[in-house]
């Protein structure tokens, strides 16, 4: 006779926390054992924030955590409890793209997008602490974020040309990031 | 086609300029969903039990106590789908489970569906697996020496895969031409494609007896065929949906084990269910940059033209066919397509190893030769005395040649790329002129954009579009490609907002879906902006046709008058007298009923006619130079990369932001494959992969990216969509050789090996400092029983693209 065997990790009672999500009150009852990127992705359905890894390699998975760039799948889903988190989704304010979005669809830094939505949101947290960050800063801010398909320069060039209007300047790219040298 | 080809820059609306992609915004909003991003009510979720030795029989397996386990809803196991399939028709050994056998770490053995991943992961620690060990196979020299036990029962001999030899012309009587001879023994190690997505699918299978698949994969037409096969289901009952690739580089082309694994657990729960392969097991999954031992004999003239060429390659094939043996093909085929090889031998070799398998990664097969050619080509000019960009120079093949193996080349501005970059770089004021630990190498290629043959035998088209127009004034183009970040569903809108004269983002733009979308045969091969740009003209072409007439009737201008542009119809001779393109689509179903038209592409036939010559040749080539400039520290023998100056001949560019950016990427790639990405095993460890993860399988980030100056050179192609030709694969070619060649210019030793890491950097320049020979790579290149050549007179001497009859008397002996 088949012996039914107890099952022991997903028996456990759900935790059941409230949290900021995008600016909006919310909460969530998950197994505690999940990660927050499995908390956003499988029971908020915020599939905007991606996975490569699950190990906190790839940056795949950056969100904000009061404002600060953290790797979901690292931070457990119980550790963001009444804390202000923010997601991909979160990033346009209704119709209007944030300048970042905008001059990463200008520029073609998305080219699969996958890596996109955590790059996007590291970058946002370097601008709103640097303002005009250089391109050593941005490099160094986007170290942990890997992308296979730009070679990073579109991303770079993006940030920068970001940076640059958020502080009022009327800045466009460069006709050789766009047309090449000629 | 007439008058949509060739036509220059001038006049275009939306061909050659920075337009946005189509999906650019829900790609940066997190709108865009990938297989693993989609959910269905009652999903269940799939993990796949892996072997854990290398080479193994099966003796026993047993799965009562995992089939009890609560939350398991089905167990598959090989016997359950006993099918082979795999990539090439030629070599279908693979199976969606092992049967009987595993040939490497990571092979599946058994899958379970389960309520959630977790109990799924927990069910599989209860599947008792019994294995008896074979001796495993682990190198080149291991299959060479060890014939038995053979990993699989088809092949050459043992454990070889494949065996082939060539000959355009005569080798010998071209060496004994030459001033000098010299041989080069180089090796590039394999690589991954990385891609930051894992592979997913969900299945669903209907009680109507419909099985829809949602998948990561670039070539959804291919894995269509063989879901259908070893399935036993109609490919009619079959949807499969390419979702957009997070990445793909090659690395999503071959149909996978988990892709008709989660098919047939749906078939069997009738639930959905799901997938994600972790990235351990992507790595298992793998199908990237095959390691290519190469031998390289050139016969070369005091002033640096080729006499001949013998190249020799052995690939390490890993454990499956996959599509290797088209890879062998590529690790010598393309080598006569830059500079002119007038006598040509190529043998190759691919061998079976218990490791994961290699396959298609951008480039297919010719960044590891293209490499060696080109490293060997920069002693050829220091043995000479020579500027190895002048020399280069000097020996570019002309456009519209035929080479010796008999690959027709379209337009080829090989020599204008030089140009640029070596203007752009400063090369004369650097060549051998910059402080030690500084320096500049350059590096040629050529590539093709599609191939000329389908994966498995058929005379259909390519690619197909379908175009709807409806009285909204809405234009839907339909296509089977898939997006994999390249920007394919883009041209699509590009091309045919140009032909009809409207908005690009006013086209709703279906693609990679077998019930809805045309066949086209996938993301690889750089084919999918010539093939379905190709399409998308004729099928826009006629439409265009359609609304030409119903307008030219109603404006009472002859339609050879009427121009499409900004959204109008109108008068060429008149703009003023004219309608809204929205009128003339109305006028269009009123006059000819419902609209829609279709396009398709279909290559043109190679000239020559010898036993695989199918494979190499492609409807048009586009050709790449490349300067790297390096520092390497001699203490430490890290190579740094500060820039990199390149110029690819493109043939047009539909999008030049997008252009750039695919050449950005592939400078990138070749930097990772040249500086430190390399798939290794644990040879004492059972084999397993030596560092299966994002944080030691070294790839560069931010800080090893180098600055690149890119240069879009243009000679449009007749055969190509208004001229354009390929971006997303050629442009890698030159990199790697391009900075070996820069670090024998700042240290003055030769690293024959990819990749270049600082052990190896190092122990050259200390062998040089012992005044030993200051160079590190292989020494020796093992040699196995070959076939008899196939010889092929080549278009230099008359030949007729036919292989040359043998005396019945002589092959028989």
């Amino acid at each position: 006779m088949k012996q039914v065997q107890k099952r022991s990790k997903t028996k456990l009672e759900k935790a059941h926390i409230s949290l900021r999500v995008n600016g909006e009150e919310v909460e969530v009852a998950f197994a505690p054992h999940k990660t927050l990127l499995e908390v956003l992705r499988e029971d908020m359905g915020l599939t905007g924030t991606k996975h490569g890894c699950e190990l906190g390699e790839c940056g795949c998975c950056a969100v904000l955590v009061d404002g600060r760039p953290v790797l979901s799948c690292l931070a457990l889903g119980v550790a963001v409890e009444g804390h202000d988190v923010t997601t991909i989704e979160g990033m346009a304010e209704g119709a209007e793209l944030h300048p970042l979005q905008q001059t990463f669809a200008e520029l073609g830094a998305a080219q699969c997008g996958y890596c996109t939505p955590g790059i996007l949101l590291t970058a946002r947290a370097l601008i709103e602490k640097v303002p005009r960050p250089s391109r050593d800063e941005i490099k160094e801010a986007l170290a942990g974020n890997i992308c296979r398909c730009t070679g990073y320069i579109k991303i770079l060039e993006a940030v920068e040309l970001a940076a640059a209007r958020m502080a009022g300047e009327p800045a466009e790219p460069a006709k050789e990031s766009i047309y090449g040298w000629e | 086609m007439a008058g949509s080809n060739g036509a220059g820059k001038n006049g275009f609306k939306v061909i050659g300029k920075p337009f946005h992609k189509v999906d650019a915004k829900v790609k940066c909003t997190g709108e865009l969903k990938f297989a693993d991003d989609l959910v269905l009510p009652r999903m269940l979720h799939t993990k796949l039990l892996r072997s854990s030795v290398p080479h193994a029989r099966i003796v026993k397996i047993d799965v009562s106590k995992a089939e009890a386990y609560p939350g398991v809803k089905a167990v598959l196991l090989g016997k359950d789908l006993p099918t082979s399939f795999g990539a090439l028709p030629v070599s279908e050994d693979e199976h969606a489970l092992a049967i009987d056998r595993v040939r490497m770490v990571g092979d599946p053995v058994a899958a379970i569906a389960a309520v959630d991943e977790d109990v799924a992961t927990e069910a599989l620690d209860l599947i008792e697996v019994e294995y008896e060990a074979l001796r495993t196979i682990t190198s080149i020299p291991d299959a060479y020496e060890n014939p038995e036990p053979r990993i699989h029962e088809y092949g050459e001999v043992g454990n070889i895969h494949r065996r082939q030899v060539y000959e355009f012309g005569n080798v010998e009587k071209g060496f004994a031409e030459a001033d000098f001879v010299r041989e080069d023994i180089t090796f590039y190690e394999g690589s991954t494609h990385l891609a930051l997505e894992q592979h997913a699918s969900l299945a669903q299978f209907s009680h109507d007896g419909k099985l829809t698949l949602w998948t990561s994969t670039q070539d959804m037409h291919y894995l269509h065929r063989h879901l259908a096969k070893v399935l036993g289901l109609p490919a009619s009952h079959i949807r499969v949906i390419a979702t957009p690739n997070g990445g793909g580089f090659g690395g999503k082309c071959d149909p996978f084990n988990h892709e008709i694994v989660v098919s047939k657990l749906a078939m069997i729960t009738r639930r959905p269910v799901k997938i994600c392969l972790t990235r351990e097991e992507v790595f298992y999954a793998h199908r990237g940059r095959h390691p290519v031992l190469m031998s390289t004999k050139t016969g070369f003239k005091k002033d640096g033209s080729i006499t001949a060429m013998h190249h020799r390659t052995i690939l390490d094939g890993g454990a499956y066919g996959g599509h290797g043996v088209a890879s062998t093909f590529y690790t010598g085929i393309l080598q006569t397509t830059t500079h002119n090889v007038p006598h040509y031998k190529f043998e190759a070799v691919r061998v079976f190893t218990n490791k994961a398998p290699c396959g298609p990664k951008r480039g297919h097969g010719t960044p590891q030769p293209r490499w060696a050619q080109e490293i060997q080509l920069d002693k050829i000019a220091t043995q000479l005395g020579l500027d190895p960009a002048e020399m280069r120079k000097q020996h570019v093949i002309p456009p519209n040649s035929i080479t010796a193996n008999w690959i027709r080349i379209g337009t080829l501005a090989l020599t204008e790329c030089i140009d640029k970059v070596v203007k752009g770089s400063g090369w004369k004021d650097k060549f051998r002129k910059l402080p030690y630990g500084k320096g500049v190498g350059i590096a040629c290629s050529a590539y093709m954009t599609g191939t000329q043959t389908p994966i498995y035998f058929n005379k259909l088209p390519h690619s197909g579009v379908q175009l709807k127009l409806d009285r909204s004034g809405g234009v839907c183009v339909y296509c089977g490609s898939v997006e994999i970040g390249q920007g394919s569903d883009s041209i699509l809108a590009y091309i045919v907002a140009e032909v009809l004269g409207i908005d690009p983002f006013d086209i709703k733009v279906v693609t990679a879906d077998t019930d809805i979308t045309p066949v086209d045969l996938g993301s690889y091969s750089s084919r999918v902006t010539l093939m379905t740009g190709n399409a998308a003209i004729q099928a826009a072409e006629r439409a265009r046709e359609m609304l030409r007439q119903a307008a030219s009737e109603k404006l009472a201008v002859p339609g050879s008058r009427l121009s499409f542009a900004d959204r109008r119809v109108f008068d060429t001779e008149n703009p003023e007298k004219g309608m809204s393109f929205v009128d003339a689509v109305w006028l269009a179903e009123e006059k000819f009923g419902t609209l829609g038209t279709t396009g398709s592409y279909k290559p043109p036939v190679s000239p020559g006619k010898f036993k695989g010559s199918t494979i190499g040749p492609s409807p048009a080539f586009t050709c790449t130079a490349a300067v790297a400039e390096v520092d390497v520290n001699p203490e430490t023998g890290i190579i740094t990369v500060p820039k990199v100056w390149i110029a690819h001949d493109l043939g047009q560019a539909i999008n030049p932001v997008l252009a750039v950016g695919q050449i950005e990427g592939c400078v990138y790639m070749g930097l990772g494959e040249a500086l430190m990405e390399e798939m290794v095993y644990r040879g004492n460890r059972n084999m397993v992969h030596k560092f299966p993860s994002f944080l030691e399988y070294k790839s560069p980030t931010t800080m090893e990216m180098c600055d690149v100056v890119t240069y879009l050179v243009e000679s449009p192609e007749p055969n190509g969509p208004f001229g354009a030709k390929e971006a997303g694969q050629g442009p890698q070619l030159p990199v790697p050789p391009a900075i070996t060649n820069a670090v024998y210019d700042a240290v003055g030793v030769r690293i024959d090996e990819i990749p270049m890491t600082p052990d190896k950097v190092l122990k050259a320049i200390r062998a040089k400092a012992k005044g030993l020979e200051g160079r590190y790579g292989p020494t020796v290149f093992p040699t196995c029983a070959m076939p008899e050549s196939i010889v092929v007179r080549t278009p230099f001497e008359g030949g007729d693209g036919k292989a040359t009859e043998r005396e019945p008397a002589l092959s028989k002996k």
